[in-house]
């Protein structure tokens, strides 16, 4: 028996959490294969067959998977889920849609969100808002788990895999792919970057120009609060937290942030959190390594300039 | 169109929950409790469909032990037409909620039903999905924006790094995010009118599913605290500090 692992790509390179993701499936000792589906995806499958630990890829190819929907890639998994004992994802868009229907159609439960593997069928996940890490046990003969990409590191490459072919299955048909807008900027991916500068909601009309020179000359992602985005100030995929993305970086800088337990929720495992806030009673003084009362508008400016 | 809608009944978001001295769980017993938000959010878009004449009636439904009826009048009071308790009682897991939800679906029939895009005590992001499998309908995750045309439903859908437009055809399932609208203020005489509304309360036992769980619960913790941090007294000290770490270059 094998574990699968449904590999995440943007259609030219597999994505940095399907390399964690397979860090993860070490833990089970078994063969891991990789499932890599997609219209055209002959270069991310030969990419994927270098991931050191990978045993085989098996590319699952179709016109109608050029966007990827979960009823399709489910249904893709399902029909070839009867070879394996494990079944993974990392805790993405891509994974939260798709394996979750997976399992119902196997009639098996799922672990979500998992941030250790301490046996092959026992798990620690973050509950409520991270508050709490419960340690659950399945009992399901299939283990169908997401993992939070952000706790386990990248594999290297280091292999030479195998690359199969298998049939997609028909197109679900009920859903119909219409458009989607991609917020383009050229920093770092914000659930893999080494540093990370947030805003909340105080920085107002200027979160932009306030927070882009510092993230440029820290080579920086940028995140924000939900308060922030609800206001308008930053896009949705920029949201940091329980609800949005969960980051580790090495250095984490949240400026003007109150240090609500749902923002907290995505920033626990970075190494060093800094905070500047103007309020020294904010919460997220409690959670910083560093903390610096001072007012943001001022604080910035000067930041930039000792960065050189 | 008809719309069921479904809402669970957690520990309220501003509170920090604590573990059992023994470990076994997390201490709910006398902890203040409410609405799952996402689900409040899932309510609210189905009334404002409602209000522009797309939806005629709404079923709230909650599975889950008998203190779930605070939630469903909270829906009550909202404005749902209908509300159903499905009695269940101990651990429920979202397979076997997404299980008896479609059994509610199945007397129901409703064209679109809507929930949370996650439950903020379990924070599993699953019962949805389950059941869009289940039924073998579309899903529209983390909805954003949604507008009903004809047969079919646009679902704008927040995703890693932007958003994504898919139209799915109906029936299907559409789960909330905290973008899709903000909850209306109940006002007192409609939460006193809620408290006199009957809620129809089916045996989870009586649905003829299996909802037994396939996952215990071995221990709960609460994560290590992190060390005390230092106050710096100016951004050049910050910065030294930070080089110290060896986290800035
Ligand atoms: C179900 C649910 C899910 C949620 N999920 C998330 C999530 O994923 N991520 C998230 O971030 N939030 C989430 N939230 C919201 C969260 O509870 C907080 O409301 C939010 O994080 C607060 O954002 P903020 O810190 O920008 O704003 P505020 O709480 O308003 O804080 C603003 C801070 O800025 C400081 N400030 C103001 N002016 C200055 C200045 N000139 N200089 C320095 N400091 C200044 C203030 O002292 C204050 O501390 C969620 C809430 C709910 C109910």
């Amino acid at each position: 028996m094998s574990v699968l692992i449904l590999a995440e790509h943007d259609g030219q390179h597999i994505k940095q959490s399907t390399r964690q993701a397979v860090t993860a499936a070490a833990a089970w000792q078994q063969p891991i294969h990789l499932l890599v589906a997609g219209a055209d995806v002959s270069a991310v499958a030969a990419e994927a067959a270098t991931i050191a630990g990978v045993a085989k890829v098996i590319k699952v190819e179709a016109p109608h998977l050029v966007h990827l929907l979960a009823e399709d890639v489910a249904a893709a998994v399902q029909q070839i889920a009867g070879e394996y004992q494990v079944i993974v994802a990392a805790h993405s868009t891509l994974g939260k849609g798709v394996l979750p229907r997976v399992a119902a159609l196997l009639d098996v439960g799922m672990v979500s969100d998992v941030v250790e593997i301490q046996a092959p069928a026992t798990y620690v996940r973050p509950i409520y808002a991270g508050n709490i890490l419960a340690t659950v046990q399945s009992s399901d003969a299939v283990q169908v788990v997401t993992v939070r990409a952000t706790s386990f590191e990248a594999a290297a490459n280091g292999a030479n895999a195998e690359i199969t072919s298998a049939a997609a299955p028909a197109a679900f048909g009920k859903v119909r792919w219409v458009s989607e807008q991609r917020n383009l900027s050229d920093r770092p991916e914000l659930a893999t970057a080494n540093v990370v500068i947030s805003g909340g909601r105080s920085l107002g009309e200027q979160f932009n120009a306030l927070l882009e020179p510092v993230a440029h000359k820290l080579n920086a992602a940028i995140g924000a609060t939900r308060a922030c985005v609800d206001a308008g100030f930053a896009p949705n995929d920029l949201q940091v937290g329980q609800t949005g993305t969960v980051v580790a970086p090495e250095l984490y800088i949240a400026v003007g942030i109150s240090g609500a337990m749902q923002h907290l929720a995505g920033i626990k495992d970075s190494k060093v959190i800094v905070a500047i806030n103007h309020d020294p009673d904010a919460p997220i003084f409690k959670h910083a390594d560093y903390g610096l009362v001072a007012d943001l508008f001022k604080a910035l400016p000067e930041l930039n300039a000792a960065l050189g | 169109m008809k719309i069921m809608v479904a809402v669970k009944h957690v520990v309220d978001y501003n509170i920090v929950p604590r573990v059992k001295q023994d470990g076994s769980d997390v201490e709910i017993s006398g902890v203040k409790m409410g609405i799952n938000p996402f689900d409040e959010i899932a309510v609210e878009e189905a009334l404002r469909l409602k209000e522009k004449g797309i939806a005629t009636e709404i079923v709230a439904v909650s599975i889950g032990a008998e203190n779930s009826k605070d939630t469903l009048r909270h829906a009550l009071a909202m404005g749902v037409d209908r509300a159903v308790l499905v009695q269940a009682e101990g651990k429920l897991q979202p397979l076997g909620v997404a299980k008896l939800l479609k059994a509610v679906a199945g007397r129901e029939q409703p064209d679109l039903i809507l929930l949370g895009k996650q439950a903020i005590d379990d924070d599993a992001g699953q019962a949805g999905q389950m059941l869009a499998a289940l039924l073998g309908v579309g899903q529209g995750l983390f909805a954003s924006e949604i507008k009903v045309n004809g047969n079919e439903i646009e679902v704008n859908r927040e995703v890693d790094g932007g958003t994504e437009t898919v139209a799915l055809q109906l029936p299907a399932i559409v789960t909330a995010d905290l973008r899709l609208n903000e909850p209306r203020f109940i006002k007192l005489p409609n939460m006193m009118m809620a408290k006199k509304k009957p809620i129809d309360v089916i045996a989870g036992t009586e649905l003829g599913v299996d909802f037994a769980s396939h996952l215990s619960l071995l221990n709960v913790a609460e994560p290590a605290p992190r060390k005390p941090g230092v106050i710096v007294n100016s951004v050049a000290e910050l910065v030294e500090k930070l080089r110290i770490e060896k986290v800035l270059a």
